[in-house]
């Protein structure tokens, strides 16, 4: 469908006015890169942690960010770490989170800046040497009337 | 509550104040906890900055902000909820901001701060937190009517390249979308405020500089004759919404 | 630089806390231009680590996708009353540190 003239205007209002030099963006190939270097090719089980983002972020510059991941917290088994990675930022790393049992859970929240909607992937690594891992597809909306 | 008491109560209010929703009442759940919540909400490094600076020696000899308002819990309660205030000395209108620098040129023997500078914003984000939950209330000093008509007549005056007035998308088209934004009724509640976009405290006049660049038109600047106007029309606009303070937008 | 941390004041043994930090910092990516048109230089806060009774319970590597003014939630066993430190470094590598106390019993 073409847009109305009004429409076309309403949109450009949404839009940078000039077209900028941005730096090269990750790719879900470099996004997949990263995440082989954090596993060593060991292969990952889509289960037992959990990613929760909003599906709709009105702003990508904060992003609310919960994970967890199922484990004991014991000193014989428990989760090392969770990194959380994304495929259209400059750089795939997000946020990594190191834990011990006397984390007491594997559960962390921040708050990202995510560049345009993606998918985001949560790995968790288990004292035991196995991957966990979750991910979610973000939508995230631009406001309007910005600065530059 | 009896008949009378609740006649009492509806002319008490402003007969718009129901059919008006703020821009902290359109923002996700998420964004509401993380105004809301003591330990997540990033204005509040300014609040303590501007607490700090309130009793801080200006060095000049010249007494502190507490020095002559004392405790700013007292002295400033509902203070920001009434501003742009009547300034005599120089016969208009003045915003909180400007106050803040009268103060230390006129009383404190020193330099104005800039606009948008980390203390100015401090300062009067410090104060306006002093109004919080309070209801808007537009001083009444008549002095400012003629002021206040000029800030309503440029609401509705076409500008820009975009030929958009300010009531064009804040009165007709709000709580639709703009893009993907949903467009907010432009109530200035929580000023100066934490913006995800910035990712920074901002004043409503960065804010005014942002809608003038969105239509294409040239800002009129902090301070302004425009821009007095404006914030004198919309907080008679906004008479009666709470004041917050740190406030959060995306 | 400043820093809000939230520690609550008392906790039963064995009890799993809630800890909370607000850091007031740019983050600054490295990938945005200045009003000159020159890449701002980077300068992120990259590591943040959480110690309870002088040993690391919790901590976290950051990148530039971390917010300005980055926060924290994460939670650790209470075992006896005692310092919760939070340290945090920057790109100019100067390590900060707020300490609170968790009493427990």
């Amino acid at each position: 469908m073409t847009p109305t003239r009004r429409q076309a205007i309403v949109m450009s209002l949404a839009l940078p006015l000039v077209l900028r030099v941005r730096p090269a963006l990750a790719t879900p190939e470099e996004m997949q890169a990263e995440i082989d270097r954090f596993t060593g090719g060991a292969a990952i089980v889509e289960a037992g942690v959990e990613l929760k983002i909003p599906a709709l972020v009105e702003n990508g510059n904060s992003v609310p960010v919960s994970v967890s991941a199922e484990s004991p917290m014991t000193d014989d088994d428990f989760v090392e770490e969770i990194a959380i990675f994304n495929e259209v930022n400059p750089l795939p790393n997000t946020v990594r989170f190191r834990f011990s049992p006397r984390s007491g859970r594997a559960e962390a929240q921040t708050r990202i800046r995510l560049n345009g909607s993606q998918h985001v992937t949560a790995i968790a690594r288990k004292s035991d040497g196995t991957f966990h891992s979750a991910q979610v597809n973000v939508i995230v909306t631009a406001p309007a009337c910005r600065e530059s | 509550m009896s008949r009378a008491a609740l006649l009492v109560f509806a002319l008490a209010m402003p007969a718009v104040a129901q059919d008006r929703v703020t821009g902290f009442e359109q923002m996700s759940e998420d964004l509401q906890a993380m105004q809301n919540d003591p330990v997540a909400n990033p204005g509040l490094f300014w609040l303590l900055d501007g607490e700090t600076l309130w009793s801080e020696d200006p060095g000049t000899g010249a007494e502190s902000c507490e020095g002559c308002h004392g405790d700013a819990s007292d002295s400033m309660a509902a203070v920001a909820a009434s501003y742009p205030a009547w300034d005599e000395e120089s016969s208009r209108p003045v915003d909180l901001a400007g106050r803040i620098n009268l103060c230390r040129t006129r009383h404190q023997d020193t330099g104005p701060f800039e606009r948008e500078s980390a203390e100015l914003l401090s300062l009067s984000a410090y104060v306006t937190h002093q109004s919080k939950g309070m209801p808007i209330t537009p001083d009444d000093d008549p002095r400012l009517a003629r002021w206040r008509e000029r800030g309503e007549a440029l609401f509705s005056t076409r500008m820009g390249q975009l030929n958009l007035s300010c009531a064009q998308c804040h009165d007709t088209l709000a709580g639709g979308h703009l893009g993907s934004a949903l467009i907010p009724e432009a109530h200035p509640t929580g000023y100066p405020q934490y913006r995800l976009e910035w990712e920074t405290m901002g004043s409503l006049a960065r804010r005014f500089d942002n809608c003038f660049f969105g239509v294409r038109a040239e800002p009129f600047g902090a301070g302004s004759e425009a821009y007095l106007s404006l914030e004198l029309f919309l907080k008679s606009r906004a008479a009666g919404l709470l004041m917050e303070s740190p406030a959060i937008r995306p | 630089m400043s820093a809000l941390v939230n520690v609550p004041e008392s906790a039963a043994p064995g009890e799993i806390v809630d800890i909370k930090v607000l850091l007031q910092h740019p983050m600054e990516t490295g990938f945005r231009t200045g009003p000159d048109g020159k890449l701002v230089p980077r300068n992120i806060i990259h590591s943040l680590r959480c110690l309870y009774l002088g040993e690391e319970v919790f901590a976290a590597e950051l990148f530039p996708a971390v917010t300005a003014n980055p926060f924290f939630a994460f939670t650790l066993v209470a075992e006896m009353t005692g310092q919760v430190e939070i340290l945090w470094v920057d790109d100019s590598e100067e390590e900060h540190r707020e300490t609170r106390t968790l009493t427990v019993g």
